[in-house]
C-alpha cells in the first residue's frame, strides 16, 4: 500500500535532475543560514517555500505537456492582463512599477508569470503550425515576445525585459529561426543599444550601472558598492574560504542584498574557488540533465518547452554570478534554488516540473 | 507519410544541433564565470583580502591629556576638567537655526551660544560635529537624551576641557589653545605630525600654550577595532593608551605676578622680572589682559570684535612685542661702554652748562643751566644729558651697537614665547639701508642715541633681560618663563635652561661705578621718592621715552593729549650685593619714569623680599580663584 503510493508519487520524478536541484537547494539553505546571520528565522521561511514548490513540481510533472499546453493561452493573457494592470495601479517601488497589490494574494510580480507564460504559449502556437511554418509564424510568434517586453521595459525594469525577451527568443532560435535574422537581429540590437545610449533613452540609473561594470570604482558609495563590496567578498575568499560562518564582509554587513541576488557573494566568501567551482558543476550537470530531455521528446512542444527552460535555468545562473562577480550589470536577478524568496522559487520549481512532465511523458506519446 | 517522416527526422536534427551549439554557449559562458572566480581568487587574492581588512578594522586615535602647567610653586596656571557638551553634525542637520531653536526649546541656549557657534561653523565648515554649549549639567544631558530621536545630527559628548582658573592673571605668558583650523592643520601635516592629531581637536594658539606645544599635547592612542559596515564597532583588537603630554612648571610666581598686575591698576604697560642668576622669568605682566577662557571652546564674534578693536590694544603683548625708545634707561649701559670702550674712565669729570653744542647742532639738558661737574656715577644719579651726549658723539657707532648687542638690545632674547619682536639698535649699515636717501649716520643721530632717544626701539623684555645681565655682572642666561618639563608619568624632570648661553667680559671696577651710579638714584636720585624707606638696598634708573618731538616746546604733560604722553620706564635691581631680581617697569603714555613706573617696581620688590606679603597676594581676592566668568572678564577687557 504504502509501496505503491510511493511509485505514485515518484513515477514521473526524474530521479537525476531531482538529485541535482535537491542538492543546489541543500546548499542554498546552508548559504541562506550563514548570510541571516545564524538565525534560523529565514531558513525556515525558505523551507517552507521549497516544500510548497517540490509538491507544486510533483503535481505539474504527473501532467502531460498536452495538458499543461492548455494553459498557455490562459496564463499568457492573464499575465499580459496583470502586467497592463501594473503599468496602471502598480506599487511604486524605488521609482519603479514593478508590484500589483492583489486582494487575498498579496504583492504580486506580474514579470514573474511571464517567464513561464510566454515561452509556454510560444511552443504551443509553433506546435500548432508544425510542418507548414513559414515567416508569417516568426512574425506572430516575435510580436507575442514584443508585448510583454514592451510591458516590462517601461515599468522600468530593463534587467527583467531582457530575461523574458531571452525565454522567447530561445523558443524561436530553437524552433529553427533563421541565422540570418538572429545576426541580423543582434546588429540591429547593438545599433540599437548605441542609440538609446547616444541619444539618452536609458534611465541615467541604468547608464549607471552599466558603467559601474566597466570600473566599480567610480562610484563606490552607490551604485559601484554593491560590486566593490561582492568582489572583496569573493576575492578575499581565495582558495578554500573563510569557512561556513566565517565571512567578515557577510557578518559585519558590507554585502548588501547578500540573502537574495548576492547570495552568491557569501558562498564565494566563505566556500572560496573550491566552493565555485563544486557549484558551477552543480549546474553544468542539471543543465546537462535538461538538455538530454530536451533532446529526447518527442513533441516539438515537449523539445520548445524543455529546451527553452533549459536555456532560462543557464541565463539565470550565468547572469547572476557574473553581475555578482563584477562581469555584467547589476540586474535584479536571483540564483536559481539559492536565492530568498518565494516567488522565484516557485517559477523555477514549475519549470523543474515542466521539464519532468515532458521527461516522463514521453513513453507514453511513443507507445 | 515517407517524406514527412523524413521531414520530421530532418526537423529533429536541426534542433538537435541548435541544441548544441547552445551547449557549447554554456559551456563558454560557465569556462567565462570559472575565469572571474579564479582572477578574483587566486590573481587578486591578496588584494581583495587587505581590502576586506580595511573594511573590517578601523583605527580609531584616542587623544591624550594634555599637560598642566603650574608656577614655580605648583600652583595651577591651567588644568583639563571633564565636561559635557552639547555638539551639532551640521553635515547631518538641514535647517541649522531651526535645530537649534528646537534645542533650546530643551535647554537654555544663550544669544553668546548661537553666535559662537555660527563663527565656528563659518570657520571650520568641517565634517565634525561643532559645539553649541558646553558644560552641561547632568539635568541638561539627561534632558537632549531623553529627547535625542527628534534631534537627528545633536550628540552629547564628554570632553576635556581646558581651564585657566586665574582668567586675565598671566594670560600672556600662558596663552591659550582653540579649534585647530585649516592653518593648523597644515603646519601639523608639514611636521608629519598628522597621526598624532588625528583625535585631537584643540592647539595651543597663543603664548606657551603654542610655544610648548610639543610638550603639551602628548601623543595620542590606537584603538584597533572591528567595525561593521555601519562603523559601528564589535570588538575592540587591540589597544595602544595615548601618552599624557609633559606637565609645565613655570618660572613665574603667580602671587608675584599678581601683586604685579594689581600695581598697574587700569594703566597700559609692561613688567618683566628675571632672576639674575637663573634667567628665570619671575613675573611677566602685559597689561591689559584679557580672559584666555574666552577662547577656549572658540570665541563668540562680539566678545572677539571687543578684544580685536580695542584702542588699549589688550591682545598685544606688550613684553614681547612694544617696541619703545628706552630713554634715560639706557644710561647705565652706555656708562659701562663709555668705560669699556676707554671714551671715560669712572673718575673723569665734565662740566655741564646745561646744553652740548656739536657742528650747528644744539641739544638741551634737561636741567636749565646745568648740573656742574659731572663724573660717571653722577651723570647716572642725575641723569645728566650732557654727559652722555658727549660720550655719544666720541663714540664709533659700530663699535657702540657690538658693545650693546650681545646685552640683547635689538636682539630677539629667544624668550619661549612666540611671537617675539626684535626692536632696532641701529648701525651704520642699517641707516644705509633704511635710509638710501640720506644714507649716512650723522653724528646728530648717535647724539639723540646716547639718551635712549631716536631711532633705537627696545622692547620691555630687551631692557628687563639687559638689566639681569648687568645684575649677574655679565653672565647671560636666556630669559625663560618655563623652568622645568616633567614627564607626568614618570615624574622625571628636566630643566629648560640649565646654564648660561654666554658671559660678556666685562671689568669688575666698571660694573662697580654703574652699580654705585643706580644705588644713588634709589638714594638721592629719580628714584628716591619711591623707594623711600624700602627695607632692601636696590638700584635703579628711571627713563622717560618721547612719544612725539615737541620741536623746542616745553612739555606739559597736562596739554598733551593722553596717548601723546611719553612712556614711563623704570629699571631696577636688588640686592645690590648679590641681586636676586631685575625688573622693568613700562607705562604706556605715563608720563615721568619716576611717578608712573617707579612705584609699580617698587610694590613688585618689596613683595619680593617679604614673603608674607607675597603669601596674601591671592588671598585678598578668592574669587579670582573660581571658574572664570567669562562676560565679567570681557568687560574688564573693553
Amino acid at each position: 500500500m504504502m509501496q505503491q503510493l510511493w511509485a505514485k508519487f515518484t513515477d514521473h520524478l526524474d530521479p537525476f535532475l531531482f538529485a541535482i536541484v535537491t542538492a543546489i537547494t541543500a546548499l542554498g539553505l546552508l548559504v541562506l543560514f550563514s548570510a541571516a546571520n545564524e538565525a534560523t528565522a529565514r531558513v525556515v521561511s525558505q523551507s517552507q517555500k521549497v516544500a510548497i514548490a517540490v509538491v507544486l513540481m510533483i503535481g505539474i510533472a504527473h501532467l502531460s505537456p498536452q495538458f499543461i499546453a492548455r494553459f498557455a493561452v490562459p496564463l499568457y493573457a492573464l499575465g499580459i492582463v496583470l502586467l497592463l494592470g501594473v503599468a496602471f495601479g502598480g506599487e511604486v517601488v524605488k521609482g519603479a512599477r514593478r508590484w500589483l497589490k492583489i486582494p487575498g494574494l498579496g504583492n504580486v510580480q506580474p514579470s514573474e508569470i511571464m517567464k513561464i507564460a510566454l515561452p509556454l504559449i510560444l511552443a504551443w502556437y509553433f506546435e500548432r503550425h508544425e510542418g507548414s511554418m513559414n515567416w508569417r509564424n516568426f512574425a506572430v510568434a516575435s510580436a507575442l515576445v514584443l508585448v510583454p517586453f514592451g510591458l516590462v521595459v517601461r515599468q522600468p525594469d530593463l534587467g527583467t525585459a531582457l530575461l523574458i525577451g531571452a525565454c522567447g527568443f530561445y523558443v524561436l532560435y530553437l524552433a529553427g529561426l533563421d541565422w540570418r535574422i538572429i545576426v541580423g537581429g543582434a546588429l540591429l540590437g547593438a545599433l540599437g543599444f548605441w542609440a538609446a545610449w547616444e541619444f539618452n533613452w536609458l534611465h541615467d540609473y541604468q547608464k549607471e550601472r552599466i558603467l559601474t561594470v566597466i570600473d566599480p570604482t567610480r562610484d563606490a558609495q552607490d551604485a559601484g558598492w554593491h560590486t566593490t563590496q561582492a568582489a572583496i567578498a569573493i576575492g578575499s575568499g581565495g582558495l578554500l574560504g573563510k569557512g561556513w560562518l566565517n565571512g567578515t564582509q557577510t557578518h559585519l554587513e558590507f554585502l548588501p542584498e547578500k540573502h537574495t541576488d548576492f547570495i552568491f557573494a557569501v558562498y564565494g566568501e566563505e566556500f572560496g574557488l573550491l566552493g565555485g567551482i563544486v557549484l558551477l558543476v552543480l549546474y553544468l550537470l542539471m543543465i546537462g540533465r535538461c538538455f538530454v530531455i530536451a533532446a529526447n521528446a518527442s513533441t516539438l512542444f515537449g523539445r520548445l518547452m524543455a529546451g527553452a527552460l533549459t536555456l532560462m535555468f543557464f541565463t539565470y545562473a550565468f547572469v547572476n554570478m557574473g553581475m555578482v562577480s563584477g562581469m555584467l550589470p547589476v540586474v535584479g536577478v536571483p540564483l536559481p534554488f539559492m536565492s530568498f524568496g518565494g516567488t522565484a522559487l516557485m517559477t523555477l520549481f514549475i519549470a523543474v516540473g515542466i521539464l519532468m512532465s515532458v521527461q516522463t511523458h514521453r513513453k507514453l506519446v511513443n507507445s | 507519410m515517407h517524406s514527412e517522416l523524413r521531414n520530421h527526422d530532418q526537423e529533429l536534427f536541426w534542433y538537435r544541433r541548435r541544441l548544441a551549439v547552445a551547449a557549447v554557449v554554456v559551456i563558454v559562458a560557465f569556462g567565462a564565470l570559472f575565469g572571474r572566480f579564479f582572477y578574483l581568487q587566486v590573481i587578486q587574492r591578496e588584494h581583495f583580502a587587505r581590502m576586506a581588512e580595511a573594511n573590517r578594522i578601523d583605527v580609531q586615535p584616542e587623544a591624550p591629556n594634555r599637560g598642566i602647567i603650574t608656577d614655580r610653586n605648583g600652583i595651577v596656571l591651567a588644568s583639563n576638567y571633564s565636561a559635557y557638551t552639547l555638539e551639532l553634525n551640521p553635515q547631518k542637520i538641514a535647517d541649522l537655526d531651526a535645530a537649534i531653536d528646537e534645542i533650546s526649546r530643551i535647554v537654555e541656549v544663550t544669544a553668546r551660544d548661537r553666535r559662537r557657534f555660527k563663527r565656528l561653523y563659518e570657520e571650520f565648515r568641517s565634517n565634525d560635529s561643532l559645539p553649541l554649549k558646553s558644560r552641561l549639567t547632568d539635568d541638561e544631558v539627561a534632558r537632549i537624551a531623553a529627547n535625542r530621536y527628534r534631534l537627528p545630527g545633536v550628540e552629547i559628548k564628554a570632553r576635556l576641557f581646558r581651564q585657566y582658573p586665574f582668567g586675565e592673571l598671566a594670560s600672556h605668558v600662558i596663552g591659550y589653545i582653540g579649534r585647530i583650523s585649516q592653518k593648523d592643520k597644515e603646519r601639523i601635516d608639514q611636521h608629519g605630525l598628522s597621526d598624532n592629531y588625528r583625535g585631537s581637536d584643540y592647539i595651543g594658539k597663543v603664548g606657551i600654550e603654542l610655544s610648548y606645544e610639543k610638550e603639551l599635547h602628548g601623543s595620542a592612542g590606537a584603538n584597533e577595532v572591528e567595525v561593521d559596515a555601519s562603523r559601528r564597532v564589535i570588538r575592540t583588537l587591540s589597544r595602544k593608551p595615548p601618552v599624557t603630554g609633559n606637565n609645565l612648571q613655570l618660572s613665574i610666581d603667580i602671587r608675584l605676578q599678581k601683586i604685579a598686575e594689581d600695581a598697574f591698576g587700569s594703566k597700559r604697560g609692561a613688567l618683566v622680572a628675571i632672576e639674575p642668576a637663573t634667567g628665570d622669568v619671575l613675573a611677566f605682566v602685559s597689561r591689559p589682559g584679557y580672559d584666555p577662557n574666552l577662547f577656549v571652546d572658540g570665541i563668540d564674534p562680539q566678545n572677539w570684535d571687543a578684544l580685536n578693536t580695542s584702542e588699549d590694544k589688550p591682545l598685544l603683548n606688550r613684553p614681547l612685542q612694544g617696541a619703545y625708545p628706552p630713554g634715560s634707561t639706557y644710561k647705565p649701559f652706555m656708562a659701562l661702554m663709555a668705560q669699556e670702550l676707554g671714551i671715560r674712565t669712572a673718575q673723569q669729570a665734565i662740566h655741564d652748562p646745561g646744553f652740548f653744542r656739536l657742528g650747528g647742532g644744539y641739544w638741551r639738558d634737561d636741567k636749565a643751566g646745568g648740573h656742574g661737574t659731572v663724573d660717571l656715577v653722577k651723570s647716572i644719579v642725575v641723569s645728566c644729558d650732557t654727559y652722555y651726549y658727549q660720550v655719544a658723539a666720541e663714540a664709533d657707532i659700530d663699535a657702540w651697537s657690538a658693545f650693546m648687542k650681545p646685552f640683547g638690545f635689538g636682539q630677539k632674547t629667544g624668550i619661549d614665547i612666540e611671537g617675539e619682536l626684535p626692536g632696532l639698535l641701529p648701525t651704520r649699515e642699517w641707516k644705509a639701508k633704511r635710509f638710501p636717501k640720506d644714507p649716512k649716520l650723522h653724528v646728530g643721530d648717535q647724539v639723540s642715541l646716547g639718551i635712549g632717544q631716536g631711532f633705537n626701539t627696545f622692547t620691555p623684555l630687551q631692557m628687563a633681560y639687559a638689566t639681569a645681565i648687568l645684575a649677574n655682572r655679565g653672565v647671560a642666561f636666556k630669559p625663560h618663563v618655563v623652568k622645568r618639563v616633567q614627564d607626568a608619568r614618570t615624574g622625571e624632570s628636566r630643566l629648560t635652561q640649565p646654564a648660561p648661553i654666554y658671559t660678556i667680559a666685562l671689568k669688575s671696577e666698571h660694573i662697580d661705578a654703574v652699580m654705585r651710579g643706580l644705588a644713588g638714584v634709589v638714594k638721592e636720585g629719580t628714584g628716591r621718592v619711591a623707594f623711600q624707606s624700602a627695607k632692601y638696598t636696590s638700584g635703579g634708573k628711571t627713563g622717560t621715552a618721547q612719544v612725539f618731538s615737541l620741536r623746542g616746546g616745553e612739555y606739559r604733560a597736562s596739554q598733551v593729549h593722553e596717548r601723546m604722553r611719553d612712556h614711563a620706564w623704570y629699571i631696577a635691581l636688588a640686592p645690590l650685593e648679590k641681586p636676586t631680581i631685575a625688573l622693568v617697569a613700562f607705562v604706556e603714555n605715563g608720563g615721568f619714569g619716576a611717578e608712573a613706573a617707579a612705584p609699580i617696581a617698587r610694590k613688585v620688590m618689596d613683595a619680593h623680599f617679604d614673603p608674607e606679603l607675597l603669601a596674601a597676594a591671592l588671598k585678598r581676592e578668592p574669587t579670582q580663584l573660581a571658574a572664570a566668568r567669562p562676560d565679567a572678564a570681557t568687560r574688564r577687557a573693553r
